[in-house]
């Protein structure tokens, strides 16, 4: 159980994957205007980095036990007909959350954080259960730091940024500062 | 280095140019941010990675212009990314057989590729609708905008943050290298001064323009 809060707590603030490992930057980069909208995205993602570490741990478990090479492929596949059906889904029953979220929706399927969530969890060898803490807290650490984000551009928008820095340049240098931030956390790694 | 491109004789000069620098898929679109970022802490590592993604999205342009009338329009997007992600295990693959220490040094990020928008955004943009010749331009312009980036990228990290340039010591042994550089948080920050400096140089650019328009 330890062992999986660990999986869980490293996932989502000391490796965060937006941060870190700079999975999911088109979101980050995209929604991450307003707070509700972040917060919408980052649920939407966890939902599917669930569905995705589940895919994954069956594929490995099952199917490619016999096919490695087919690891890229098959998981793309599996995933984006998934992302599909959540599409649709998420369609006919909140067309109010469609439209909100927009293009994203079906760019979570080339969205890296999915994919480098199988990837990852292959590498490392999780079973069933470490897979999905290690998918929940990768969903949680996406959308925190997609919040913290947006709070911060929320606030940006009446601060006196110099002409040349409006937009990415500026995103780029607060994400920057947010990554360094988040580096304190390593220290957790080495106390526990 | 220079967006004065010389006035195109044939219309497809444009198409095979304006990859590399004016619509530069890393610097000016913001696609691909992900390999940028992550892998461009060494120069070796960018030009690994610049070439492996220029071989898939070249690969993945060819396919797809030749095979746009077979693939039916609803399903278009799936075949993009089987064809993406055929030429991505091919190039893991190469990798990894030939160069096992670049393959180790670049992880996960190769099979990213995958899920690199830049190459995706290509097929749906361009090669699904023009000649094979014309997609392969494009490809290439394209692929060559993204080494550029990220050799930029990689050369700023290395340098500040090892203090060497592909292995040599540039600044002797004296330097205190900037070790944040070469972490994660070094990749935003250089991709934050990059495009900082380009839109002050664009700007610049246009005020002149401007000024002299004013005064004759």
């Amino acid at each position: 159980m330890a062992e999986l809060l660990w999986i869980l707590l490293s996932a989502m603030v000391v490796n965060n994957f937006t941060l870190y490992y700079f999975l999911g930057l088109c979101p980050f980069m995209g929604v991450s205007g307003r707070v509700g909208t972040a917060i919408r995205m980052g649920a939407a993602n966890i939902f599917v980095l669930v569905i995705t570490s589940t895919c994954a741990w069956f594929l490995n478990t099952f199917v490619l036990e016999h096919a490695p090479y087919l690891r890229v492929i098959s998981f793309i596949v599996v995933i984006a007909s998934l992302v599909q059906i959540v599409e649709m889904a998420v369609k006919k029953l909140s067309p109010v959350l469609f439209r909100q979220l927009g293009i994203f929706l079906p760019l979570i399927t080339t969205n890296c954080a999915i994919l480098g969530l199988a990837i990852f969890q292959t590498n490392r060898g999780y079973g069933f259960l470490e897979g999905l803490a290690f998918a929940i807290g990768a969903g949680l650490g996406l959308t925190l730091a997609l919040i913290l984000m947006a709070s911060i551009r929320e606030d940006a928008e009446t601060a006196d940024v110099p002409g040349i820095a409006k937009g990415t340049a500026m995103v780029l240098i607060v994400a920057g500062s947010l990554s360094l931030a988040f580096m304190g956390f390593a220290g957790l790694l080495s106390s526990a | 280095m220079n967006d004065a491109t010389p006035a195109p004789a044939a219309p497809a000069a444009p198409v095979f140019l304006r990859g590399i620098w004016r619509e530069n898929p890393v610097l000016i679109h913001m696609l691909g941010l992900c390999p940028a970022l992550a892998v461009t802490n060494t120069v070796a590592n960018s030009l690994a990675m610049g070439i492996a993604t220029f071989f898939v999205l070249c690969g993945s342009s060819f396919l797809v212009s030749l095979l746009k009338r077979f693939i039916p329009h609803e399903i278009r997007i799936s075949t993009y990314i089987l064809i993406i992600a055929t030429f991505v295990t091919v190039a893991d693959m190469s990798l990894a057989a030939f160069t096992p220490g670049l393959h180790k040094a670049l992880g996960a990020y190769i099979a990213l590729i995958v899920v690199n928008c830049m190459i995706l955004g290509r097929q749906e943009a361009f090669a699904s609708k023009q000649s094979v010749g014309r997609s392969m331009l494009d490809a290439v312009g394209t692929g060559f905008g993204f080494i550029i980036a990220l050799v930029m990228m990689g050369a700023v990290r290395e340098v500040l943050g090892s203090g060497t340039f592909l292995g040599f010591s540039v600044f002797g042994d004296n330097f205190e290298p900037w070790v944040v550089m070469v972490l994660p948080p070094g990749g935003f920050l250089t991709l934050g001064f990059w495009l900082l400096g380009l839109s002050w140089w664009t700007e610049r650019k246009k005020q002149r323009a401007a000024a002299e328009g004013g005064a004759s």
